[in-house]
């Protein structure tokens, strides 16, 4: 059995396989079924959504040139401001992946190495159960610093002079320049410049202890939050 | 096995080797392989040099680094272990089987579809199509075409594999393995996640494909490699077939049950988790045996690894395996992944499984069989010295100077120091792994160049003919 070509096809190649494929990923798969997958659409919050419009009022002219404007009436610019917001996030989500920046920063908190105190609670799954982590963003190397609970921490003037060149604000830092999400000046961002601003304001949104500040004192941070206690 | 080879060079009743092995072939997966290994290097060049903030080319979309760190990635990947492994397996299979390949166009067909799939992928990534899935970036769109060369690769190899009358020889069960697994593997990683799944179950089937492609692409075709020529350059069998069989069994049992290990302190469940730990921790007890097996068979001629160049290459990747599963079975422990993870610890480990075991063992594969398919010496034999020791040497020093690097690096973090910190104290070990990058690149630039003078020397003079097979004059015995 052990030298013979059925036992290496059917055995080694197809049983092996199998069974490391049910146990590590089906079991998770099973395990996790009772928390849906939300689309982008259901992702926006308020955290965000202030962030959006603060776009819109700090960027008024590439954001019109992007989006367009708004309707006058509140009700249905609330639901314009939702709409593109979820397509910045998808788009945000895509330029976050071309660009390689999951391979210098990771997206989720360890319960380790005073991980919580630097970032701010630890990863919880329910938080990756949504389609803008398909496939997951977790990443495997920080050059940068995890960006799971990015948002809120930094205005979108900082995030956008910081990816036109990242050196005016964090002095010796290793991140590559992106001027090619503007046109030609930090207050102009492109379509890709603002869908990656959204995307990273949205990092760490839905969390109560939005935004976490980088301190060094201990923060009362360990209630669970309400989505927790719901999804379970 | 040897006497399967030996018989084929007698050459009575068994085919001849012209019969069996597509020379040329073999010759243009080694030109295909060394191709993206440039690119490679020089995608990894250009990223050593963004860390240090001298990148000459700065600004400049296509030229982005967080864009070609992917095409170093995956240009190492599938660009060069995949082809030199392709134009080796063209080599090993029929001569152990006896039978040629299913059919000689169809392997043509497969050189050029899998040279647009990898040239493809890198375009793709570089106008920024990547896919999220590490060691997978390849654009989703590429996907079911490789997909396709890799089915197309299982059968022209599996067919005079099936054919040959078993029981088959310990080469042949890891590319008979590994034709399956990598198929699977392939679509398992880039399928599941960006179709299926997302969040934590995504990252457990992400580590997995990470790891398979690995344990489950790389190290079987590896090995099959090494069982061929190891024994075929020492002239003698493997020191304990029951050694091997452990070997192949407990790889193909325990590699599969490790991808999680990947992402440890991740949401996905604990007792996951543990059990990665486990199965990685156990298996290099079995890589244990496989190494024991390999010196077994070295035992009393020692002295072949110093004169011998393809040998040394095979036996320093033998070292370097050993050293890097040692370090996994430490690394892979919660108490390290506490501090190593995501430090430069992780880069330093997998170039030393990347570059220190297979890209070696390939490398002497290369160093071992291009004069034997061109009849001729290679050009110049100290450039191939130089070769090896540039690219061992510089692999030493890249791995351990990134080792170190990452532990500084943990230790900074875990101390919550500003985040600068750990960048100013990442200089020096930037520093050193760039010019250990550009000693190892430069190492492979030599051997490009003595390839194409070797080459270059074959066409023009017929008079120097040495049977194939045969003790050839370079780096046999």
């Amino acid at each position: 059995m052990f030298e013979r070509k059925s036992g290496i096809l059917l055995i080694a190649g197809l049983g092996f396989f199998a069974f490391a494929f049910l146990s590590n990923a089906v079991v998770p798969m099973l395990m996790y079924r009772h928390l849906p997958e939300k689309t982008a659409e259901q992702l926006v919050n308020g955290n965000l959504r202030y962030q959006f419009e603060d776009l819109a009022q700090r960027f008024p002219q590439a954001f019109e040139k992007v989006y367009g404007v708004p309707p006058a009436d509140p009700e249905q610019a609330a639901k314009w401001y939702d709409e593109h917001l979820a397509k910045a996030l998808r788009l945000g989500r895509t330029v976050y992946t071309a660009e390689g920046c999951w391979h210098c920063h990771s997206q989720f908190v360890r319960p380790v190495s005073n991980e919580d105190r630097r970032w701010g609670p630890v990863a919880k799954s329910w938080e990756y159960q949504n389609e803008l982590q398909r496939p997951v963003m977790f990443g495997t190397r920080r050059v940068g610093p995890d960006l799971s609970r990015e948002g809120g921490r930094r205005s979108n003037d900082w995030h956008a002079v910081h990816f036109f060149d990242p050196e005016t604000l964090s002095k010796d830092s290793p991140m590559p320049r992106y001027p090619w999400l503007f046109e030609g000046r930090p207050d102009k961002p492109n379509d890709r410049g603002l869908a990656l601003l959204t995307y990273v304001q949205w990092l760490g949104s839905w969390h109560e202890t939005y935004p976490y500040y980088e301190d060094y004192v201990v923060t009362p941070i360990k209630t669970a939050p309400a989505a927790e206690v719901a999804a379970e | 096995m040897t006497s399967a080879t030996n018989s084929s060079i007698d050459g009575q009743q068994c085919p001849r080797h012209e019969d069996l092995v597509e020379d040329r072939l073999v010759l243009w997966y080694f030109v295909a392989a060394l191709t993206f290994m440039t690119i490679s290097m020089l995608a990894g060049i250009l990223m050593g040099l963004q860390l240090l903030r001298h990148n000459p080319l700065p600004a400049i979309e296509v030229l982005s680094p967080g864009r070609w760190r992917m095409v170093h990635t995956n240009a190492i990947a599938y660009g060069f272990l995949a082809n030199a492994f392709l134009g080796i397996m063209h080599w090993v299979i029929p001569r152990l089987t006896l039978r040629p390949v299913l059919s000689n166009p169809l392997s043509y067909l497969i050189f050029f579809a899998w040279q647009a799939v990898v040239l493809a992928t890198a375009v793709g990534i570089l106008f920024g199509q990547a896919q999220g899935v590490e060691w997978g970036e390849t654009p989703v769109w590429i996907d079911p075409f490789a997909l396709l060369g890799l089915l197309l690769v299982a059968i022209n190899f599996g067919a005079p594999i099936i054919n040959a009358p078993g029981p088959l020889y310990v080469t042949l069960w890891y590319y008979l393995a590994a034709l399956v697994w990598t198929f699977l593997t392939y679509a398992m990683g880039n399928l599941l996640p960006e179709y299926f799944v997302c969040g934590s179950s995504a990252g457990a089937v992400g580590g997995l494909f990470i790891h398979d492609l690995v344990g489950l692409f790389v190290t079987p075709l590896g090995w099959g490699m090494m069982y061929y020529f190891v024994p075929i350059l020492l002239k003698r069998p493997m020191w304990s077939h029951g050694l091997s069989l452990v070997g192949f069994w407990g790889l193909a049992f325990f590699y599969p049950l490790q991808g999680i290990h990947h992402f440890l302190y991740t949401p996905i469940p604990m007792f996951l988790q543990y059990g990665a730990v486990l199965s990685t921790i156990a298996l290099e007890f079995v890589v244990l045996t496989v190494i024991v097996n390999f010196v077994g068979t070295l035992y009393g001629t020692g002295d072949l690894v110093l004169r011998n160049l393809p040998l040394r290459y095979f036996y320093t990747g033998i070292l370097f395996y050993f050293l890097t599963c040692l370090q996994c079975a430490l690394q892979v422990t919660l108490t390290f992944q506490a501090l190593i993870h995501f430090t430069d610890w992780v880069v330093g480990h997998a170039h030393m499984v990347m570059f220190g075991v297979f890209s070696l063992w390939q490398l002497g594969v290369m160093t071992y069989l291009v004069p034997r398919i061109l009849k001729t010496e290679w050009y110049n034999p100290k450039w191939c010295e130089w070769h090896y020791w540039a690219s061992s040497g510089g692999l030493l020093v890249m791995a351990s100077d990134l080792i170190l690097g990452g532990l500084f690096q943990g230790w900074s973090w875990a101390a919550l120091q500003p985040w600068d910190a750990s960048i100013h104290l990442s200089i020096p070990f930037w520093s050193v792994r760039l010019v250990a990058g550009l000693v190892m690149f430069a190492a492979q630039i030599l051997f490009v160049v003595n390839f194409y003078l070797t080459w270059r020397k074959s066409t023009r003079s017929f008079s120097v003919t040495v049977p194939a097979t045969g003790a050839a004059p370079a780096f046999g015995q």
